[in-house]
Order: structure tokens, then sequence, then C-alpha cells
């Protein structure tokens, strides 16, 4: 009896196993090979320009991709995670050069990109020499930068031109300016730019550059010079006296709001927010957009210009090939002159020379990046790994001095300031020599 | 052999402990011998890997200096971090601002909860929907009513100082100043949680022994006195649990906050909790942030322990 039974059951076993064999024979053999990329992007106009296009690049290679987009912190989270627990399966993310690529470039999550620049039809020569700086790093490019972006002065035409004002070429008469159209009883404020801590350093920073200041220097923060003090000073006088209530919770989007509600004159922030103010369906000033070059301040006019988003390979992705092919297809010269016709400012330098590109553009904006191209600085916040920690320090002073109206002793809070970053600056080994 | 017997045991759990009855296998014998633990097994299991362990974890990883500024490299540094913790002064304007938050938003709530418990604990018609409509503002997702509360507090276009320009008072900056920043968010908390405390409460008044009330009455006690000195102290324990309950969200707020003001303005806003988060999600120093949690952990233990320590002593 047993050994019947044992039989019985060896064969059952063995049917099972050869069956199963089978199926995942069958599976292997009868499925296309199809690839599936993960494409983790972030929630920017570049995003909504590519998402319908990407069935057209689907149609031709026979991938699929799934994108993802988060808002633009929480993806830098997002990437963090998904890398630090070695898990990750995406392919191809959206990253910012500026506040994380040196925290990724160390922890080697970017796929090195060298060796594929002078692949055919990419067309690497079409980059300005600055924007293929802002993606390297050890003379390894690790991104495909996307899109630019400046300081820019926008302001309400209506107002200044019924006000008899001319549009302010200096920090002094940005302020006269703003101090003509402040008008809080009828709700309408001078000017208007970011005072939320971390979110303000960046829009700040052309501020501190054209007071002669900056974030670095050999190795060393030094916020605290007399030109940085002065910027912080005329940064919060500025904001206090004629911005509106609030502005120290002022992120893009409620200043953006505000503009676009028709309750500032003026308002500094980067040029690829224009988008969401001139926009009839959602800015009731719509038509009455003037955009300016950033003011001079006592050491010249110096807006920054950088590249914001670039794209990337993950080191971790285990289809790099199929990565690859996306990424030259994202950053093709094609889908950079489509987003720019829809607005978007591209990294390359064919799209601004298309005639039929530059017949579309806002006007004033492209007159205002070929001035600021010259003058620019190429970043908007300090240089470093430490990134979001430095911000939190010097977004502090920021925000007492603009609760101060600039009265408050910046000169300390800025030499506290500079004290902690250089801590940052120490510990990721980016200190002095 | 034995292997065979074993397979043939196998299929059924019941078969495997009638059949080690009669034979005993060693297998069997060892369940049977360990089945107070083999039960409960699962239970202890989910809860070490899903409680014990990520706290345990936690405390590891506050005595390493895991950040990925330097490159994602672990080592043991001991309690530098909590020493370098006691040497950050937005440690402690985090811990100030938590219990600051904390103490006014769940004393302003067990006041008002209780205080409507006792209006709505009587007969009346519709008294079904009120309880209903009290459900609301706790079942809203917290990410929404932060958003919408941030609409309300608005300083220029919000309905908040349009509210207070109709009363006649002055305009209020909300959120956007540093002395207001707490008492809007406790508004906020207050808003979403009192019901809570007043379902609490209500479910204990219907649980009261009638007695009590029918001898007060008798000894001819005014509805003032009743509920001072018989229904309020009849209903300590209740009002206690709610308390320690809303300690314990109140002290790990985060969504409001962060979705409101992200700690803002400046650091007025960033509760023990959102320092944590800032220090892990913003700065990636995960070894500092794990200290800040233990800290805030260590926090919430303490406050239910005194409240329990006073319910003892004081018999309250």
């Amino acid at each position: 009896m047993i050994s019947k039974k044992r039989l019985s059951r060896g064969m059952f076993l063995t049917i099972f196993i050869l069956s199963l064999m089978a199926i995942i024979a069958i599976s292997i053999g009868a499925a296309p090979k199809q690839v599936t990329l993960r494409f983790v992007a972030a929630n920017h106009p570049y995003t909504d320009v590519i998402k319908p296009l990407i069935p057209e690049f689907e149609k031709k290679t026979g991938m699929k991709v799934n994108v993802e987009n988060y808002e633009e912190n929480q993806l830098t989270q997002k990437l963090t995670v998904e890398f630090t627990s070695r898990a990750s399966t995406v392919d191809v993310f959206m990253t910012r050069p500026l506040q994380e690529g040196r925290l990724f470039y160390k922890n080697g999550w970017y796929h090195k990109l060298n060796q594929y620049l002078p692949a055919a039809g990419w067309d690497w020569a079409d980059y300005p020499k600055s924007i293929v700086e802002a993606v390297t790093l050890n003379r390894e490019v690790y991104a495909i930068p996307i899109v630019t972006e400046w300081k820019t002065l926008f302001y309400r035409k209506d107002l200044f031109a019924a006000a008899n004002l001319k549009v302010p070429t200096t920090l002094e008469e940005l302020e006269a300016a703003a101090k003509k159209l402040h008008n809080p009883e009828k709700d309408m404020y001078g000017i208007v730019s970011r005072g939320q801590r971390g979110a303000a350093v960046t829009q700040f920073s052309s501020y501190l550059y054209s007071f002669g200041g900056d974030f670095i220097k050999d190795g060393k923060c030094v916020i605290d010079s007399p030109e940085a003090v002065e910027a912080f000073k005329y940064y919060g006088r500025l904001l206090h006296d004629y911005g509106p209530p609030g502005v120290t919770n002022m992120s893009w989007p409620q200043a953006q709001a505000l503009f676009a509600s028709g309750k500032v004159a003026m308002w500094t922030d980067a040029s690829v927010l224009i988008a969401g103010i001139i926009d009839p369906g959602k800015s009731v000033v719509a038509d009455q957009v003037g955009v300016a070059i950033f003011p001079a301040g006592p050491a010249g006019a110096r807006p920054f210009q950088v590249v914001p988003w670039s794209v990337a390979v993950a080191a971790q992705s285990r289809q790099k090939d199929a990565a690859l092919e996306f990424l030259k297809w994202a950053t093709s010269k094609q889908v950079a002159k489509t987003a720019q016709l829809n607005g978007l400012t591209m990294a390359r330098t064919s799209v601004w020379n298309d005639p039929e590109i530059v017949k579309q553009l806002y006007p004033g904006l492209a007159e205002s990046a070929n001035l600021t191209g010259p003058i620019a600085v190429p970043y908007d916040r300090p240089l470093m790994t430490a990134v979001g920690e430095a911000r939190d320090a010097i977004g502090e002073v920021i925000v007492k001095a603009i609760e101060t109206g600039g009265q408050a002793d910046i000169a300390s809070l800025a030499k506290i300031a500079a004290g902690k970053v250089d801590v940052l600056l120490v510990r990721a080994g980016e200190g002095p020599n | 052999m034995k292997e065979v017997r074993l397979i043939k045991a196998a299929p059924a759990f019941t078969e495997v402990i009638t059949l080690s009855a009669k034979k005993p296998f060693r297998v069997n014998q060892l369940i049977e011998k360990n089945i107070k633990w083999l039960f409960p097994l699962p239970t202890g299991l989910f809860i070490f890997l899903m409680m014990i362990f990520p706290v345990l974890y936690t405390f590891y990883v506050s005595l390493t200096d895991w950040d990925m500024i330097s490159g994602g490299r672990i080592s043991f540094i001991g309690l530098d971090n909590y020493v370098n913790l006691l040497k950050e002064p937005r440690f402690f304007n985090s811990i100030k601002l938590t219990l600051y938050f904390t103490i006014m938003a769940v004393g302003i709530e067990v006041v008002l909860g209780v205080a409507i418990a006792l209006i709505l604990n009587r007969d009346f018609r519709g008294k079904n929907l009120v309880k209903l409509i009290l459900l609301l503002p706790m079942v809203a997702t917290p990410v929404a009513i932060g958003l919408a509360w941030t609409l309300f507090y608005e300083p220029t276009i919000g309905l908040g100082n349009y509210a207070l320009k109709l009363l006649g008072l002055p305009a209020s900056q909300w959120l956007g100043s540093s002395k207001m920043v707490i008492p809007s968010l406790a508004l906020v908390d207050i808003w979403e949680w009192t019901p809570m405390i007043t379902l609490i409460v209500l479910a204990g008044l219907a649980s009261l022994p009638q007695e009590a009330f029918e001898a007060a009455l008798v000894d001819g006690a005014t509805p003032l006195q009743i509920i001072r000195d018989v229904t309020l102290p009849l209903l300590r324990p209740t009002i206690l649990i709610a308390l320690v309950l809303r300690c314990i969200d109140a002290l790990k707020t985060f969504d409001i906050i962060y979705v409101m003001t992200t700690g803002g303005p400046g650091f007025a806003s960033e509760t023990l909790n959102i320092y944590a988060y800032n220090l892990s999600f913003n700065y990636f120093r995960f070894g500092a942030a794990s200290a800040a949690l233990v800290a805030l952990f260590t926090l919430v233990l303490a406050c239910n322990l005194l409240v329990l320590w006073m319910r003892k002593t004081y018999e309250l």
C-alpha cells in the first residue's frame, strides 16, 4: 500500500512540476519582449508637454513608458528614499542639478553619460558651455539639461502707465516704484517676492549678487559680508514696507496667485513662472504683464540664470540601454522645439535662433533672456551638497529681515547663519582647503 | 521512513494533532508542547516586525551618523546625536512649540468638547443628525482641511480677515505672523478634534448610573450643582481617557502644520515632528532625525505617564 501511494504521489509531483515548468516556459516564450520604463518626473510644464508626446515614442520603439510625477521637494525625497533602499526600479528621472546634483552624484545615483554624448543626432554641441557646466561634476556629465530660467521682474503695465512710472532699472528705482504703487487700503501691494524660509533663498540671490555679495567664497560662507548684510536689509525693508501681508509664508505659488489676482504691482521671480500670469484662464491681469530685466544694484545688475531641471538615467536601472534611448528622445531637438512653442524656455541654443519660435514668444521675454545671458550668475543658491539645510539657515535671516523691515541686528544673524553653513561645508568635505 | 510519515501527516493540522496523540512524532510533539506559543506567533511576529522593530531600529539609527551628505557611510557614534541636539536652539524651540500647541489645542478641546456634550445630552429632535454633523470634521482628510484653512487664513483674499472686518476688528496676519501662527494652527486642530471629545463624553454620559442624579434631584440640587458635583466627578475617567488620546495625537501633529506652514514663518511653527521631518527628508540626516524622533517618543510617553500618575495620586 505504502509503495503504491508513494508512487502516485511521486507521479503527481512530477506532473505538477513539469506542467509548472511548461507554463513558465510558454509564458516567457510567448510574451513579447516589451521593455517597460519607469520615468519619475516633477510637476513642471515640461512634464505636461512631454506626456502627450510619449505615445509617439512608444510606437516608434515598442517600449512602454510609465510616468509618475511629484511636487519638486517630494520628488527629491521619493528618489532619495528609493535609491537609498537600493531596491529602486526608477529608470529615468527629472533632477535639479543645483539642489540635489552634488548629493546624488556623491552617492553614485546618476549613470555617467560622457561616453554617450557624441551619439549621432543628439547634437550635444547645441548646449551652451555654461549650461553644460551646470550638469558636470569632476568632468563627468550626470544629467541632460532641459530648461533654463532666469531672474525676472514682472510688472503691471497698466498701473505703471497710470502712475506715470517707467520700468525700474536700479534697485533704488524699484523701491521707489513699489512705494508709489503700494496702497494697502485698496488691497494693492507694491511688490511681492518669496519670503518663505528656504524657498526665498533662490530669489534673494539676485539681490545678494547685485549688492556685491555671494553665498560661498573659497569654501567659506560669506553671507555675513557687509554687502550681503545690506542686501538682507534691502530685501527685508522692501517686502516689509511694500509687500503683501503674510509674505513670510509665501513661495512662488502664493506670490503667483497674488499677482494673477491683480493684488500686487510687481513680482520678482524666475522667468518660467510667467506661464501662470499670462494665461487668461488663471490670471485677471493676463494682458497687462510686463517683463523686464532684473534691476541693477550697487554692484550692477547680476540676475541668476540657471538650469533648474535636467533628466538623468538612474545608476540602479536594470535596462540602461532603453533608458538612454528614452533620455535621448526626451532631450531631443524636436521635443525641445515643441516645448519651447508651448511657452517653456529650453536649454538648447537652437530653439532660441529658430525664427518660428522667437515669433511666438511673449513680448519682452526673449529680450530679457538676451540681456540677462551675458551678465548672469549661473547659480541661485549656494553650490554645496547640504543645500537644503543651508537654505533654511540663510532663509531664517531673510524671514527675520522681512519681519523687522531690515531693522533687526542682521549682521549678527547673518554671522550665525554663515557659521551654520560653514559647519555643513566642512562636514561634506567642501570647506576651505 | 520517518520523512514519508511526515508527508503523510502533513496535509491537515487537525490531523497532526489527533495523530500525535496516538503516535507521538517528534515534530508533532514539539507542536503540541508549544501550542501556547504557536497560536499567538503570527500576532507576535506582526507586532514585532511592524511596531517593535521600527522603534528599536530608530533607536539604533539615532546612535549612528547616517546621513546622505557624506555619501551614505554609517558609523556608530554613541550619543553624539543627542549631545548635538541639546546644543541646537531649533530643537528646544521645537519642543517649546510642540508643548505650546498641544496645551492650547487640547485644553480648549476638552473644555469645549465636554461643554458641547453636556448641552447635547438630552433628548431632542434631530439629535442623531447633530451627532452626524459633529463627525464630519473628523472624517475629512487632514490635507484637505489644511488647504481649506490656508485659504481661509489668506490675509489678503481669505475669509478670515473678511469676517474680522465685518465684526469691526483689526485684520490679522494669521499664519504669516510668528506670534499668531501657533494659535491659528491650534484653532484648526480644535475645529477638527473637539467633536471627538464630545462623542467620547456623550458615550460616557449615556453609561452613568441614574441613581446619583435621582438622589441629587430629591435632595433639591440645582442643575448647576448637579453638573458640578455629580456629572463631572462621575465623568472623570472618561474625560481622562479622551485627554490622553488627544494628547498623544496633538503632540504628534504633522499633516496640518506641514500643509499650512511647513514650519514657518521662519521656524515659528516648527514642532518636534516637523523638525524631525526636515532633518530626515530635507537635510537627509537620518541619524540626527532619529534622535529627534526618540526625543518625541519620550515626550509623548512622559506626558501620558504624567497624566496617569496624576490620576493615581490625586484619585481623579
